[in-house]
């Protein structure tokens, strides 16, 4: 029972209580014939008063009133003293169940039932919520009904903003009228209402709102979610933009006779592309989108006929991804030798591209790059694609810089475009958090605040990402990193949360400018030598426990995660020119932690021994993982019983989601508790492209 | 601390069963049928489904059922979507789910639906995101899911998102731990960080979690708070032993049943959501529950993976 001693009870209270019950029980039992029956007399009624008075929570009760109500008014022929009196009764017998308990759901809905009936006054009803606001300020139910009844009497949200002004003057320890005030401003600010436009002034104020409360009480929750939220409100742009693209914007793309592909220098590896003969082009957005086709998205090229099918690339088979990708048949293409192709990708210009919470794409914006075919290729020789790929640290060699065609290894150019457009805005925001910045480190100079500290950190980082040049961005990492390795220990209780911020804001200042990701590309084996040679990333043992900035990452096709603490790969269904990843060594726990493989054309080796998968008893990716669970895909029976008829689908499920639609021809589990024997029979059914199975060579 | 009383909670539940005359009883009759899916929930997760009789207990949710299609929560009571969930979980338990006419409580469910995409909790038009999760929860063990308009229920889910990231009852509704479940299914559309931070902080130096900030820790909230950290996977945010710990500190280690907070009165709820939430934590000698659907996950695996 919620909130009540465990003692036990005394004889003469459980004699007491065994009255009490009997009292209920008969109560109970009253009420229930007369409702069969369809009593509605005035006894009947006061029996069921008398019910619900105890008893707020049965919800028959209040039933049965609102049948008896309707049958009353029914009976009335409209005589309105009648009518009023029979619903301020109903109004009188809630008012007395809530005294009993006002967290009764159904006592709540009855006064809102009877209320929409008109008739009654609702002038009482704000004097009856301040009662009962006074006796518990965070009542959700009093909330919610204070929401019902301003909204009835069209009370403007501007008088609401101030009630919840009062309040936090009153006590700033109140979540409940944050959380009203946030949404109250929502509304203001989306309607751009008088003094609420432009949003600059408003916000200024509630920073210093909100800032009286923090300072006060630093421990206390209540302000802090406030405060994130205003930043967010600061920095936040609500129209979807193109971040980044592949190939980018200004690059070259060189195929070799029509099959094997070359992006400029980073050569693409042999293998990959050539048995699909499609190249990939992809669109990373800011935030998910819908509405990415021909009629959107125009690309002009004189070695295309015919439109391009764009496709989301969803974990969850939605028709809203931040990522879009469409493959160039150059197979099929008639390409003359060492002539250059010029392919135009530009949107934005009509208005059918939308993000998920209904933003407009901003504005036009455009990709141009080239292709070209080389004849200097020769074929590798006779069979080294079926050759182990290994990930010894001999097979990899360091470079002191780039060379000049390996320009795609930079990252994008379409920043520069972007921060022109919000130019404006930015410099208010800016001096915004800027000031924010100043207050937190003053705050952190006399106390070891946590919220202080993560407010502080996420601060620095916005500022980063309003810089408008990529060098800048990172000017604050190295502090941010500093802030969240000290919350790790000042917090232990939430140290993953930090840890999962800090391998963010690292892979930020990694990938954020061809120098800093330098130190981490290789040339695999003797690949310097050759033209075809390719560039493994490797972010091995970086004690890494999330990956992302995936958008300056669109050119890697081979990647090295192992020796890290990861558990999940989402976002990386961006890569879509990855074709080898080693994610051996990491905390894995089960196969529907690598969805987004499904998503992945070219992978063709993937190691993921020494990981935990079949470990664990809870899956924490299970329901991030399309499938017949969460109802984003059926199952697909006929293909598992052709392949592996004989096994059981309950066990089996996962595995065969995953790699039931990948094409590997080479893949390592050993070292994973799921790795028996029956399971590598399994994996060679479900598999039929697998040439080496942990190590060893399939006949 | 000690460890979790297996043999003294199945005593427990098993034992509410017989008492239906004291006060607490009475005062429950009207959700005897929540009740029925906390105990047997709990004792299958601790492997004792069998210390009831399975015939008994389907023909008392058989004799709830009214003539519209839904369960009330006693024999005699109007239905309510919240009784008719733990029917239909109680009959997936024992793998009874034949013995309803399932198109009857689809179409209940069904009815439900308002124009706007929310679920009210019966005819007389309560709506409430609790109501959202229990009707796709329940039609989609009944695998009738293409009866529902899913796009316009997910988004009416959506419009009660919050500036914390959670999701209130209704729209302008603070957020509550306990409506996330709602959006399963369409969690790509959550901030999971942000969720995920705002969840987390739920945990408070006791180890238990509250369902609002600045409020008390609960047990029950073991199951509400966690079960939506688990399907955003973000549990690792938190201290799962301190949470443990919190969980058996509640148990009334001597007659059985477990408790909101440590040495308060012990009922089938708490101790229900305590296991639960011991099984999310992986502690040894509890069957895996399921996030989601809140059954047991072999139970749930059996659903949606056998022909």
């Amino acid at each position: 029972m919620h909130g009540r001693p465990r003692k036990p009870l005394k004889p003469e209270d459980t004699t007491a209580l065994s009255a009490k019950a009997e009292k209920l029980r008969l109560l109970q039992s009253q009420f229930l014939t007369n409702h069969h029956n369809h009593i509605y007399t005035k006894e009947a009624l006061d029996l069921n008063a008398k019910l619900v008075e105890n008893n707020p929570e049965w919800h028959t009760a209040w039933n049965y009133r609102k049948l008896a109500v309707e049958t009353l008014l029914s009976r009335s022929e409209s005589d309105p003293d009648y009518i009023r009196s029979i619903l301020d009764e109903e109004l009188r017998v809630v008012e007395s169940a809530l005294r009993k308990n006002f967290k009764s759901y159904g006592a709540w809905h009855h006064r809102k039932w009877v209320l929409s009936k008109g008739h009654s006054s609702i002038d009482n009803e704000l004097r009856l919520l301040d009662a009962f606001q006074k006796l518990d300020r965070r009542n959700f139910h009093a909330w919610n009904y204070r929401r019902f009844v301003t909204a009835l009497m069209k009370r403007s949200d501007e008088d609401e903003m101030k009630y919840t002004k009062e309040l936090i003057d009153d006590n700033f320890s109140n979540y409940s009228a944050w959380h009203n005030r946030s949404i109250l401003l929502s509304n203001l600010l989306k309607r751009k209402a008088e003094g609420y436009f432009p949003k600059e002034n408003v916000l200024e104020e509630e920073y210093e709102l909100v800032q009286n409360a923090l300072f006060t009480d630093p421990d206390d929750q209540s302000g802090w979610f406030y405060h994130l939220w205003l930043i967010d409100q600061t920095v936040k742009t609500d129209a979807p933009i193109l971040v980044s693209s592949w190939p980018s914007h200004g690059s070259t793309i060189t195929l070799q006779g029509n099959k094997c592909l070359y992006g400029s220098g980073s050569s693409l590896l042999n293998c990959t592309l050539s048995d699909i003969g499609k190249l990939p082009v992809i669109l990373y957005f800011s935030q998910a989108v819908e509405g990415i086709d021909s009629s959107t998205v125009t690309v002009k090229s004189e070695v295309l006929n015919g439109d391009l099918v764009w496709k989301p690339l969803s974990t969850s088979n939605s028709n809203t991804a931040q990522v879009w990708v469409t493959y160039l048949n150059v197979g099929n293409m008639e390409l003359q030798l060492s002539k250059n192709y010029s392919l135009a990708i530009s949107l934005g210009h009509s208005k059918g591209v939308v993000s998920s919470s209904g933003y407009h794409f901003g504005h036009p914006m455009h990709v141009a790059f080239k292709l070209c075919i080389q004849t200097d290729y020769t074929e590798p020789a006779e069979g080294q694609c079926e050759k182990k790929t290994s990930w010894n640290e001999n097979d990899f060699k360091k470079f002191d810089h780039f060379r000049e065609s390996e320009s795609i290894v930079s990252t994008d150019q379409l920043t520069s475009e972007k921060d022109h457009h919000n130019q404006t805005t930015s410099n208010w925001c800016v001096e915004a958090i800027d000031k924010e910045v100043d207050k937190f480190r003053d705050l952190l100079s006399d106390s070891d605040c946590k919220l202080g500290k993560l407010t502080l950190a996420r601060l620095l980082t916005a500022l980063d990402s309003l810089s408008s040049t990529r060098v800048e961005k990172m000017v604050h990492a190295d502090e941010v990193l500093q802030l969240y390795g000290d919350l790790m220990k000042l917090d232990p209780t939430h140290s993953l949360y930090y840890k999962d911020k800090h391998s963010l804001t690292l892979l930020h200042q990694i990938t954020s400018t061809r120098e800093s990701l330098q130190p981490y590309c290789h040339y695999y084996k003797d690949a310097a030598k050759t033209i075809a040679g390719h560039v493994c990333l490797r972010l091995q043992n970086l004690s890494l426990s999330r990956i992302g900035c995936m958008e300056n990452l669109l050119w890697v096709q081979m990647l090295d995660l192992s020796h890290n603490e990861l558990q999940s790969i989402e976002g990386l269904e961006a890569m879509q020119l990855l074709s080898c990843l080693n994610l051996s060594h990491n905390k894995f726990g089960s196969f529907t932690a690598l969805g987004p493989l499904r998503l992945l054309r070219s992978l063709k080796v993937l190691n993921i021994s020494y990981n935990e998968i079949g470990s664990h008893s809870i899956d924490t990716r299970r329901y991030l993982c399309s499938s017949p669970l969460s109802h984003t895909e059926e199952f697909a029976w006929d293909r598992f019983e052709i392949l592996a008829g004989s096994f059981n689908a309950t066990k089996f499920w996962e595995a065969f989601l995953i790699f039931g639609s990948l094409n590997l021809t080479e893949l390592d589990v050993k070292g994973n508790a799921v790795a028996d024997e029956k399971f590598r029979l399994f994996l060679v059914k479900v598999l039929p492209t697998l040439k080496w199975l942990d190590g060893g060579e399939l006949s | 601390m000690g460890e979790l009383a297996i043999d003294n909670h199945v005593r427990y539940i098993v034992s509410i069963e017989k008492r239906k005359d004291d006060f607490e009883s009475v005062v429950m009759e009207h959700l005897r049928m929540n009740g029925a899916y906390w105990g047997l929930t709990a004792l299958d997760l601790m492997g004792k489904l069998d210390s009831v009789d399975v015939d008994e207990v389907v023909s008392w949710v058989l004799s709830c059922q009214h003539e519209s299609g839904g369960f009330g929560g006693n024999i005699g009571h109007d239905p309510h979507l919240l009784y008719t969930l733990s029917a239909v979980q109680v009959l997936a338990l024992f793998d009874k789910l034949d013995v309803i006419d399932v198109d009857k409580v689809t179409n209940y469910i069904v009815s439900l639906q308002n124009e706007d995409g929310s679920f009210s909790g019966d005819i007389w038009g309560e709506i409430d995101t609790r109501f959202s999760y229990i009707a796709i929860c329940c039609i989609s063990i009944l695998h009738h899911l293409d009866q529902i308009n899913v796009d316009k229920a997910v988004k009416y889910i959506l419009s009660c998102k919050n500036m914390d990231g959670g999701f209130g009852c209704t729209p302008g509704g603070e957020s509550h731990a306990g409506q996330t479940l709602a959006i399963t299914g369409s969690l790509d559309l959550v901030d999971k960080d942000l969720l995920g931070w705002w969840l987390c902080e739920r945990q408070v130096n006791s180890g238990g979690l509250n369902g609002r900030p600045e409020k008390l820790p609960d047990v029950c909230y073991s199951w509400w708070v966690l079960s939506s950290l688990i399907m955003i996977d973000r549990v690792h945010w938190i201290s799962k032993e301190k949470l443990i710990r919190f969980i058996l500190d509640c148990q009334d280690t001597e007659n059985g049943g477990i408790s909101d907070r440590p040495d308060d009165a012990v009922d089938v709820f708490h101790t229900y959501f305590g296991v639960a939430g011991l099984s999310l934590l992986e502690y040894p000698g509890v069957k895996p529950i399921d996030p989601a659907y809140a059954l047991p996950v072999d139970v749930v695996n059996k659903i949606f993976f056998s022909k």
